[in-house]
């Protein structure tokens, strides 16, 4: 046990001090951040000031849209149907379809539009819709607390207007909102299809390209340690000490935490950078709004300082609007998840990318082996595009529970909620096969490292699986 | 008293037989010479001694004990088909080595520098392998090897790759651990070394043992009761000089001095010879010949081929 330590630390050391891991660790985030930041750009880049229309069935957010350079927000008071067929003649961008909500309080709106509303106005949308509710509540809640207190007490009069530092922390949990938004796409025959956010699509895609990346690149790195090792002979030194299964794996395991300690970095600077360049450049990322008041009655002044409700209000940039449109999902589960799909795909196909390089005497020779086993890989991230149209679909389904390829495909279906039992079944195949391949790349490795100059074919291989130790 | 002992050992491949009921005793602090042609199976009964891979039959015994895991941490091995990191620092990569067979980092690094300084290769510690001169290469890879002082080391063809001023300084690093009381399996092709270093040898070909002993004890068992003799001052056919029984193999001349080889019918029968030739010659050398253990080795090798062609 404690030499595959050793062997894993080597792996992990000799990789991590090489400039190309250096490298690669700064231009990584330079690129990632760059991903964030100019789009941020472009959306300030106005191209017109576009209309949209308001249908606020509830009167909770009369007036709470405020026009800026990009949008102006027109209220109409008409029912749904006409304000839809209206929206293609008036030449209006979008619609904002505001919903009476039947029991409680509002927490979901939609967009009609012709075109993919952008992300920006989707955000700034559902932050003001969150802010207004979340005011209202809080002002429910301290009329509540007082009344507790005092039966008699009536908000409306002047000289309660200043009460209650009574706000407890408990209470602003609770009235932590989140909007759903929907956006549904009008096609000019009149059709309409439900389309999902981008928020969604962009992290999902984002992160099984990511995990597509990481398992070729690492991958790879693992199937070059191998024939370096097998090529320059030192093997037969190392397996005299270590059992070649301790080898391979202590190889893995060590390229792997290569593979996650250059994975924290990235988001780590990519932050920082972001962060920085928010600093720098505040009037291009940020733009100051101002804080919106509690309606009459439940103004409650003093307190609202000391509660830092102001904090939660505050600036509301580009950036913020486009973090906080990706708000709608569950990053527990997507960090959760990611990491999982990102180790078992990378540790199914790090055995299989050994194995390869056990069999081979050098890196010319891996063509013939490489092309089947990145096939499903190459196939994955092919069918995301697809996923990303259609999550719920057959090819989806399927592709998402196939272990090679659900990696890549389960992690960009899993920003649009997927059942559970799917996510466990694939997670659950997933371990499976990848102890299977690491048995069998162990067997492959362990008569591969000792065989030079010959060329092994698939059948070899199969023999060598049954070979006694 | 043997230290090592394989008993009976077969492995098998798919399409051939590398190891055929093989059996070796290696006494204690001992150089044992493991001589076959190649392809004979030397190299798979090293890796089966090194549990690289485990037989399909028989049994090892390391000292008193059958071959186990942990024995791996007493064995030092120096394979044929060697090679470092290229890309790693020397003095890195021997840590990593010497770690690797059970040594704990801080001992390791005391004794590295140790014999970094004897072999004189102590500037070259920060420097990565692939910038060290391939003799340099072989230095270090012989430190790691008896790195963790073991009490069987096995080299395969320790001397190819070193100019005969490093030959002569690693064959006295093997008898001084000899020396020291470890006990030594040596395979090589260079049969003067073997003459030189070897106590016992086991000669295996195609996959079969075929000769195994002590070397003074083959090298008499194959003597043939040969001798060389050179005389001068006698002109005439040396054949009618010698006693019945005895056969004349060969005869040369240079300018005066003669110089025959004479087979005697039995051993110590060599008196015989000196005193019927005395009479008429100025005897200048009289020399038995033995066979040399590269002699031994192609007739060993080339008559067990002809026996597995008739048999």
């Amino acid at each position: 046990m404690n030499k595959i330590l050793l062997v894993i630390q080597r792996e992990y050391l000799s990789r991590v001090k090489k400039k190309s891991f250096i490298v690669m660790t700064i231009l990584g985030p330079l690129l990632m951040a760059a991903l964030f930041i100019v789009p941020a750009f472009l959306a300030t880049m106005s191209d017109g000031v576009k209309k949209v229309k308001v249908l606020d069935e509830t009167g909770w957010f009369q007036n709470k849209f405020e026009d800026s350079e990009r949008f102006d927000f027109e209220y109409i008071y008409t029912d749904l149907e006409t304000a839809k067929s209206n929206l293609t003649k008036e030449e209006a961008y979008a619609l904002l379809y505001i919903p009476k909500p039947e029991v409680s309080v509002p927490s979901s709106a939609m967009i009609f539009s012709e075109k993919q509303v952008t992300i920006d106005l989707k955000g700034y949308i559902r932050s003001i819709m969150a802010k207004e509710v979340e005011n209202q509540k809080l002002g429910a809640e301290i009329v509540k607390e007082i009344q507790k207190a005092n039966p008699a007490y009536d908000p409306s009069l002047p000289e309660n207007a200043a009460a209650g530092s009574i706000v407890s922390e408990e209470i602003l949990r609770n009235i932590k909102t989140s909007i759903t938004l929907t956006s549904i796409k009008m096609t000019p025959e009149g059709g309409e299809e439900k389309s999902f956010t981008e928020a969604s699509m962009g992290v999902g895609l984002f992160a099984g390209i990511l995990i597509y990346f990481f398992i070729f690149l690492f991958g790879a790195q693992v199937m070059r340690g191998v024939i370096e090792e097998k090529v320059s002979r030192i093997v037969e030194v190392i397996v005299s000490s270590v059992k070649p299964f301790q080898l391979m794996m202590g190889k893995i395991v060590g390229v792997g935490l290569v593979g996650l300690t250059q994975f924290m970095l990235w988001v780590v600077l990519t932050l920082a950078i972001v962060t920085v360049a928010q600093q720098v450049m505040p009037d291009k990322f940020s733009k100051k709004q101002t804080v919106e008041s509690f309606s009459p009655g439940t103004r409650i002044p003093g307190s609202a300082e000391e509660l830092n409700i102001t904090e939660e209000l505050e600036d509301q940039s580009n950036m913020a609007r486009m973090i906080e449109a990706m708000q709608s999902i569950n990053y527990g589960v997507m960090v959760f998840s990611f990491l999982f799909y990102f180790l078992g795909g990378y540790l199914l196909y790090g055995a299989m990318f050994a194995a390869i390089g056990a069999a081979v005497d050098n890196e010319t020779d891996t063509q013939q082996f490489m092309m089947p086993v990145t096939i499903p890989l190459i196939l994955s991230i092919v069918v995301a595009q697809f996923v990303i149209n259609n999550p719920e679909g057959p090819v989806s389904f399927w592709f998402s529970i196939i272990p090679f390829t659900s990696p890549v495909v389960m992690m960009v279906r899993i920003p649009f909620g997927v059942p559970d039992w799917q996510v466990a079944l694939s997670m659950v195949l997933l371990v499976i096969t990848f102890v299977g391949a690491v048995w069998m790349a162990g067997r492959i490795y362990r008569t591969g490292i000792l065989m030079y100059g010959k060329k092994v074919t698939w059948g070899e291989l199969y023999k060598w699986l049954f070979y006694k130790g | 008293m043997d230290y090592f002992i394989a008993k009976n050992i077969t492995k098998r491949y798919a399409a051939h037989t590398a190891l055929d009921n093989v059996s070796i005793a290696v006494p204690r602090e001992s150089i044992f010479g493991l001589l076959g042609p190649n392809g004979a199976g030397k190299t798979s009964l090293i890796r089966i001694i090194n549990q690289i891979t485990g037989p399909d039959e028989g049994e090892i015994f390391f000292g008193d004990e059958k071959l186990a895991p942990h024995h791996v941490e007493k064995i030092g091995y120096l394979p044929e088909e060697r090679g470092l990191y290229k890309k790693m620092a020397v003095g890195e990569q021997a840590l990593y080595l010497a770690q690797l067979k059970g040594v704990s980092r801080s001992d390791a690094k005391k004794r590295l520098k140790e014999w970094f300084e004897k072999f004189e290769i102590q500037p070259w510690w920060n420097k990565k392998v692939e910038e060290l001169s391939k003799g340099m290469q072989q230095k270090v890879q012989f430190i790691v090897t008896i790195i963790h002082k073991p009490s069987l080391l096995i080299f395969d063809e320790p001397f190819s790759g070193f100019d005969p001023i490093n030959v002569n300084l690693l064959k006295d690093e093997i008898l001084n651990l000899k020396k020291e009381g470890a006990t030594i399996i040596f395979s090589t092709h260079n049969m003067a070394s073997v003459e030189e270093l070897c106590d016992n040898i086991a000669l295996i070909n195609k996959s079969k043992k075929i000769l195994e002993g002590k070397v003074k004890d083959i090298k008499s068992a194959y003597k043939t009761n040969t001798y060389s003799i050179e005389f001068d001052g006698y002109d005439g056919q040396a054949l009618p000089l010698l006693p019945g029984g005895f056969k004349l193999l060969n005869e040369t001349r240079e300018d005066e001095m003669r110089h025959i080889i004479v087979n005697l019918p039995q051993a110590n029968s060599q008196n015989e010879l000196l005193s019927a030739l005395m009479p008429h010659v100025n005897i200048h050398a009289f020399k038995e010949i033995i066979p040399t253990m590269n002699e031994i080795f192609i007739r060993t090798v080339n008559e067990s081929g002809k026996n597995s062609i008739i048999s």
